[in-house]
């Protein structure tokens, strides 16, 4: 599904040009959840934002779903964020004058979805995440957990190929978090293809597969066996 | 444009956007209302001013004499020069293509006037019948002399509104009736009104013969009036009068033998002149408006801009979010523009509308020395409005399109 081979990536601070990653190779097979753990600093965002084409990469090879990714213009960009990926932030990212159902069907209306489908579409997927009777909610009148379960029936609105989350339980507390990655280990039960960038232990064992990032490298890419986050609920 | 979805997106963010749309409705609005009122009351000067230009015809030249001040052809300077009537005959047979009313003018002061018991003092000028035109008076009651009273020497008399009211008491109907000037009787043939009002109401006329034979004028006269055949344009009609005063000027100076040169002896004036000054008066009138008024423009295109600035900085998350969830660059910069250029039409119609009514309602019942009814010209109001949602558009543009080609993950970092 992702394929990435000997990444380089380099931000220019003033004078000095920082080299966050140096030369990654890693692939991601249909159905995984993978968790990519390290120390802030050691290039996890920056992978993250560059599988998710929010960031370009300077050097190497990106692949995703059998579609080289290179030298995207910002329009090509934005049509395969909308056909391959869905995205959930640490900081949710809601569009706070617009109500939870209209959140989800976003997505939706960049991909030209009649108005009557979307809010069909939208508030399914409210259903999954539970909050079926919050679609006429502002963002604002949900607590945290709720506003990312939000989140992630946006992400999934649009039904992407694999999902990017960033820190997703990085503004939550401990139990809201096991219910995200409740709600992350059954998306993925259903077939889906998920990224988690963490910094946390207990929710990395929650995943299949723990890559280590440290210093713009891999460390260590292990497969593990998976704890249910149902266990915690 | 008409992309139904689109069209619910924005009223979506219209509707919960409020404050924000009011703030730049408002400037909107307000500025046009600014203009519009402006540009009235410029207009309504101009009407008002023009009004009290109105007394008299506007191409009128008067020619008048006084003494001599420079030594010519060995006469000595302070000799009285004096008008007579073979000076207007010439003057008219000369120009007579040119000219379109002429009076001679004949002129007795502070005359004592006696109507039955009442008396008063006034004015008596001898003129012709087309001194009317001249004077832009109208009659009232009866006629205004006429070329038989002239050539009969009738000892007819026209009097003003204002004397009758005076003089007569108010009698209804004094035609036919006589009054005395300076012991000697005049029949009333006629009563007149001056556009100028009062002021231009103190005087009494009779016909020119009548006043040169019966009050010992010789042939004299004090002045003369003239008016011209107006051009095509103003430019050329001022040309016109300005040589004509010129050969006027110069035939009588020879006709009384005076100096080319001097200043005082032979005198004109010319209220094309005066209209020409006030021609550039109202021009500056509307040029200050005009330029108050563009001002006005620039600095509701300024605070667009600075609207349109504020609003896509604070959406750029907003916008970063969208880009992430896979929405073009062009469909952000569509609809931040379709929002701002639906608001500024909005409100810049509203304004022009509200200004207008005002206008239209308010404008003609208005009271107010030099100001008459202002009113706008509806093609120019339109454009400002025009000039407004584009200027607006073009100012949210460059802010839309910068925000949609930032790389969303560096949208999603501003916090």
């Amino acid at each position: 599904m992702i394929e990435i081979k000997n990444l380089h990536k380099s931000y220019k601070m003033g004078s000095n040009s920082l080299h966050v990653l140096k030369g990654i190779n890693f692939s991601v097979e249909e159905g995984e959840l993978v968790a990519i753990m390290g120390s802030s600093g050691s290039g996890k965002s920056t992978l993250l934002n560059i599988l998710g084409m929010l960031d370009v990469l300077d050097e190497g090879s990106y692949t995703l779903d059998g579609v080289p990714i290179k030298n995207l213009n910002e329009t090509k960009a934005a049509q395969y964020r909308n056909k391959f990926l869905g995205f959930v932030f640490q900081s949710f990212n809601l569009i706070n004058y617009k109500s939870a159902m209209e959140n989800v069907a976003l997505p939706l209306y960049y991909q030209k979805v009649g108005r009557k489908e979307r809010q069909e579409k939208a508030l399914k997927y409210l259903e999954q995440v539970g909050l079926r009777e919050w679609a006429d909610h502002l963002p604002s009148e949900l607590s945290g957990g709720q506003k990312q379960r939000v989140a992630i029936a946006r992400a999934m609105a649009a039904e992407p190929k694999v999902l990017l989350a960033d820190e997703p339980t990085g503004a939550l507390d401990s139990t809201t978090s096991y219910e995200v990655m409740d709600l992350i280990q059954k998306i993925n039960d259903a077939g889906n293809t998920i990224l988690i960038v963490t910094h946390e232990p207990d929710i990395a064992d929650m995943c299949k597969r723990i890559v280590h990032l440290k210093d713009g490298v891999i460390v260590e890419d292990k497969k593990i066996t998976q704890i249910r986050a149902s266990q915690y609920v | 444009m008409f992309d139904i979805e689109r069209w619910q997106e924005i009223f979506d963010a219209i509707q919960k956007n409020k404050l924000r749309t009011f703030l730049t409705g408002f400037s909107v609005a307000s500025g046009i209302f600014i203009l519009v009122i402006l540009l009235g009351f410029g207009q309504g000067m101009q009407n008002g001013i023009a009004k009290e230009f109105e007394s008299d015809a506007s191409n009128r030249i008067g020619v008048w004499t006084q003494v001599t001040t420079q030594e010519y052809k060995g006469l000595n300077p302070g000799r009285p020069i004096q008008l007579k009537n073979n000076n207007y005959q010439s003057i008219n047979s000369k120009f007579s293509g040119n000219l379109e009313h002429k009076s001679p003018f004949f002129r007795l002061r502070n005359v004592t006037v006696d109507y039955n018991n009442e008396s008063g003092s006034y004015s008596v000028q001898g003129v012709s019948p087309l001194f009317q035109n001249i004077e832009n008076q109208f009659i009232s009651q009866g006629r205004y002399l006429n070329y038989g009273d002239e050539e009969s020497v009738a000892k007819v008399v026209m009097i003003s509104n204002k004397i009758k009211r005076e003089l007569l008491k108010g009698e209804d109907d004094p035609i036919g009736s006589f009054l005395k000037i300076s012991g000697i009787n005049f029949q009333i043939v006629g009563v007149y009104g001056d556009k100028g009002g009062d002021r231009e109401e103190d005087r009494l006329f009779i016909p020119i013969s009548t006043a040169q034979r019966v009050f010992n004028g010789s042939d004299n006269l004090n002045m003369m009036f003239f008016t011209l055949k107006p051009s095509s344009n103003f430019e050329e009609t001022l040309a016109k009068s300005i040589k004509f005063t010129e050969d006027i000027k110069s035939y009588l100076r020879e006709a009384h033998t005076v100096a080319p040169t001097d200043p005082s002896a032979v005198n004109t004036f010319n209220t094309l002149e005066g209209v020409k000054r006030f021609q550039n008066l109202t021009g500056g009138i509307k040029f200050f408006f005009w330029f108050v008024g563009i001002c006005t423009i620039v600095a509701g295109v300024v605070g667009v801009s600075n609207i349109m600035m504020i609003i896509v900085k604070e959406r750029t998350r907003e916008i970063g979010v969208r880009k992430a969830l896979g929405a073009r660059p062009w469909a952000i910069v569509g609809m931040i523009l379709h929002e701002a250029i639906f608001v500024t039409s909005v409100a810049g119609f509203a304004g022009l509308i509200f200004s207008m009514g005002l206008l239209e309602f308010v404008g003609p019942s208005l009271q107010v020395d030099y100001v008459l009814n202002p009113s706008i010209n509806f093609r120019v109001a339109i454009s400002t409005v025009f000039l407004l949602i584009i200027a607006g558009a073009l100012a949210g543009f460059f802010p839309a399109w910068r925000a949609s080609t930032i790389r969303p993950i560096e949208a999603l970092r501003d916090e």
